[in-house]
């Protein structure tokens, strides 16, 4: 892809107008297998025009429909390329005036610095590019330019970058699932010095269980910008209806009697993920699978896809999902079950804890006050939330990473959650990073609901043995190898015929076993 | 008219060399003029590829920077080994071309239609285009979201007012469920091309045929559809190409299960799931190839019995 980079247009063209830039840039956007297809046309084209003269009424037509299509497709790609291009001039620019920014931080004089953030776009990420310029005048020195990415960009983005010694940004978020990884290929520097040496930041406060996460051979690579575990959600309601309370602590098995016994044709028992994707379907799933005693690799990475207690899980999670779950299991996600909860169509979900914010305002959900919360069922662990974060990483090539530092540790200080606190509202205070969030008076008022329960699975889980047996990575729902979004993708695919009924499941894990023990095998 | 006008414009420039010097020189400028053209679609077209040919025998996974190098035939190896590629290519294969017949069928069907005057005609062309005109990701969520969804869609409220129970599409009849969008998608633009061929018809021919006593019926299979070939024709091979890249629904609706894993999506995954540049790079290069037998071989073949069968009429 560094290869589009030799393609670009002269900046000065692109200035000129945005219509030839369309033009220009979007040929090489164009998919490899579009090319050959392109030069189909070339043929019957010339048929059309050799034969006889009653055919050129059909030739103009072509012509005709040709340019029409030119343009169409031009127009479609118009947007994203244009986006692009302008993408691409804004990222020069900046690290130009990054790199100026270095260049008179290193000789010392403290002259300006531009710092480029990249981030996901989630709420909690806006909220902060929002309250960016409390920090600006904290560091008149300073500036930080946002650059917002879908989830899937970001990742492929930075990576690019990182790996390619681009130096581009000098802060990037990064999911818990890469942070080892890419702490291990050395793309990060290691922060503990930095936390560690400063008593106001208070690095101890930070949740333990996400911490160890970002932790590789004791040193930390990211901090946690905000964190989620998961829990069983449920109406009350509809449960009180049918005269049922929830344990504090259930076990799966009481989950599914009490899900078959509420689902009927107007509400489904219970919403579980069944959407394709490492971390859609196999979020969930993989913490069923190691409540039940199973797991994705053992100690010495042989993969276990084939053992009794992953098929049991598997079977068991199918089964429910089958008998008293969502209609169409392939389609839904977070988003989809989100609704079906709130509008009061499902009776109960287990699912990431921030789930709580969004079913407790009213503004969105039916359902606002009649939830309640309980831990995530388990079987033979004592317990199954799972553990994610978005965090803030410095990465290796930065030219700025003194100034990077200072606005880490800002953007994931105790004064931050009390800014956004007072600026922004009490609920919108990034949840899961730090447990003194959880001893904020306002904040305990707004989200009284979910906050106490939320904080205790975070305390509780532990990314380092989540299962019944040890386990050679750190972390819950997922394995924390470069191989794993692959792998679970494909198995989650398959997976999708188990639950339409086109396949049973042992041939689907056969198949799975196989391509766990590929990816376990490169680790050894 | 033009009939008569277009055959020399066309053929001029086939007869160059032989010619006076003044002629050589003009050639030599339209020569010239060529090449900014000839050179961009290279450096746009032919240098990517030759990179990709590159990457395709590289060891290298985005996330493991230490390990990547020369691995020569091996991704293409492992693409064949794997067999997901054929079940993909399957999957292509059904996917477009039930998609492309349909559209074609029921885009002939409304251009008869269309072709005869009444009144609103021009509104009810408009709406018969809007499907087209759609971003291809806006209607699949369009789709997933009011049409298909299993609990509140219109379409399983359908199947409810005539005593059906409800489908649960995405997951039942993934297959069916893209085929179903797509068709919806590309039959105004099969419609629009046949739509054109019908209005170029010369009405002295079926007033002829009117008089001669040919029914209605008679004279669309004997004189209308023999008329529609290049039609037909060109609509076919636009609209498989246009399919072949199909890309939206597929990600936001059913995620390549159930046969829905066309080439360019097992693209994409290889890709930006997996990472793996050298196996991605070797699967476009084999996308290329199939596709380049595929269009040479496939569509002459299916062109040549559509001409047979005009001449035979």
């Amino acid at each position: 892809m560094r290869g589009l980079a030799v393609v670009r247009p002269p900046a000065a063209f692109l200035c000129d107008t945005t219509v030839p830039v369309t033009v220009w840039v979007s040929p090489p956007l164009t998919p490899v297998a579009t090319r050959p297809t392109m030069c189909g046309t070339t043929t019957p084209h010339d048929d059309v025009t050799r034969t006889d003269a009653t055919k050129s009424a059909g030739d103009d037509v072509t012509r005709r429909v040709e340019a029409m299509m030119l343009t169409k497709t031009a127009r479609r790609k118009a947007a994203p390329a244009g986006a692009a291009a302008v993408l691409a001039l804004a990222l020069t620019a900046c690290a130009g005036a990054g790199g100026g920014g270095n260049d008179d931080s290193a000789a010392g004089d403290g002259g300006p610095v531009e710092l480029t953030l990249a981030t996901v776009n989630n709420p909690q990420m806006k909220d902060m590019e929002e309250l960016k310029s409390a920090f600006e005048e904290d560091h008149p020195d300073i500036t930080v330019n946002f650059i917002q990415m879908e989830e899937n960009d970001l990742r492929d983005a930075v990576t690019k970058d990182v790996a390619t010694d681009g130096g581009q940004y000098d802060i990037v978020t990064v999911g818990s699932y890469e942070v080892p990884i890419w702490a291990e290929n050395g793309w990060l520097t290691d922060l503990t010095g930095d936390l560690e040496s400063d008593a106001g930041y208070d690095v101890d406060d930070l949740f333990g269980p996400v911490k160890d996460a970002l932790t590789v051979d004791g040193s930390l690579y990211a901090v946690p910008f905000y964190g989620e575990s998961s829990m069983l959600m449920y109406n009350k309601e509809i449960l009180d209806e049918a005269g049922i309370t929830m344990p504090e602590h259930p076990t799966w098995q009481e989950v599914a009697d009490i899900a078959r016994e509420v689902d009927s044709d107007d509400v489904d028992g219970i919403c579980l993920r069944g959407k394709p994707g490492w971390g859609e379907v196999f979020a969930p799933l993989t913490t069923v699978v190691q409540t039940f005693g199973g797991t994705w690799f053992d100690e010495d990475w042989n993969a276990q896809v084939d053992s009794p207690e992953f098929t049991e899980a598997v079977q068991f999670y199918v089964d429910l999902v089958g008998d008293a779950g969502e209609a169409d299991p392939v389609s839904t996600g977070f988003t989809e079950c989100l609704n079906n909860v709130s509008q009061g169509r499902s009776a109960m979900w287990v699912d990431a804890t921030v789930a709580a914010g969004l079913l407790e305002d009213p503004e969105s959900s039916q359902v606002a006050g009649k939830m309640g919360y309980a831990h995530a069922p388990v079987v033979e662990t004592e317990e199954s939330g799972w553990l994610w974060s978005w965090n803030l990483a410095i990465p290796e090539t930065t030219q700025n990473r003194d100034a990077a530092v200072e606005f880490v540790k800002w953007a994931t200080s105790k004064e931050y959650h009390q800014l956004v606190g007072t600026e922004l509202g009490w609920s919108r205070v990034p949840p899961g990073a730090r447990t003194s969030t959880y001893e904020i008076p306002e904040y305990e008022e707004a989200a009284a609901a979910f906050a106490p329960i939320t904080r205790d699975i975070m305390l509780a889980v532990n990314p380092e043995q989540p299962g019944v047996a040890p386990q050679p990575w750190t972390g819950i729902q997922y394995v924390t190898i470069p191989e794993f979004q692959d792998l679970g993708n494909q198995v989650s695919q398959d997976l999708a015929d188990v639950f339409a009924g086109r396949s049973e499941l042992d041939p689907v894990l056969d198949r799975a076993q196989d391509r766990a023990q590929q990816a376990g095998d490169a680790q050894k | 008219m033009t009939t008569l006008m277009s055959p020399p414009t066309v053929r001029r420039p086939r007869r160059p060399a032989a010619g006076p010097a003044g002629r050589r020189s003009r050639l030599a400028v339209s020569r010239a003029l060529l090449w900014p053209a000839l050179a961009t679609s290279i450096v746009l077209t032919q240098i990517p590829f030759v990179v990709t040919i590159y990457y395709s025998l590289q060891r290298w996974n985005m996330l493991r920077p230490g390990d990547r190098g020369f691995t020569g035939l091996d991704n293409y190896a492992s693409v064949l080994r794997d067999g997901s590629f054929l079940s993909s290519l399957g999957s292509t294969v059904a996917v477009t071309g039930s998609s492309v017949v349909l559209s074609t069928l029921l885009g002939l069907l409304f251009a008869v239609l269309l072709d005869r005057s009444f009144v609103g005609r021009g509104v009810a062309r408009t709406l018969m285009i809007t499907p087209f005109l759609v971003m291809p990701a806006a209607a699949a969520l369009v789709w997933k979201w009011s049409i298909l969804d299993a609990a509140t869609g219109m379409a399983n409220w359908g199947l409810g007012l005539v005593g059906l129970p409800p489908v649960a599409w995405n997951t039942e009849v993934p297959i069916v469920t893209i085929i179903l969008v797509l068709t919806w998608q590309y039959t105004p633009f099969a419609m629009l091309i046949l739509l054109a061929g019908l209005q170029a018809q010369n009405k002295d021919v079926l007033e002829a045929a009117a008089v001669d006593g040919a029914g209605a019926f008679r004279t669309f299979t004997a004189i209308t559809l023999p008329h529609l070939r290049q039609y037909v024709e060109i609509a076919v091979l636009l609209a498989s190409i246009m399919l072949l890249q199909v890309f939206d629904p597929i990600a936001i609706m059913t995620r390549g299960t159930g046969g829905t894993k066309t080439l360019s999506y097992l693209l994409y995954e290889r890709a930006f799931v997996g990472l793996e540049v050298g196996e991605a790079a070797a699967y476009g290069v084999m996308t290329v190839l199939v596709t380049i037998v595929v269009a040479s071989v496939a569509l002459r073949t299916l062109f040549k019995v559509f001409s047979r069968e005009g001449i035979d009429r």
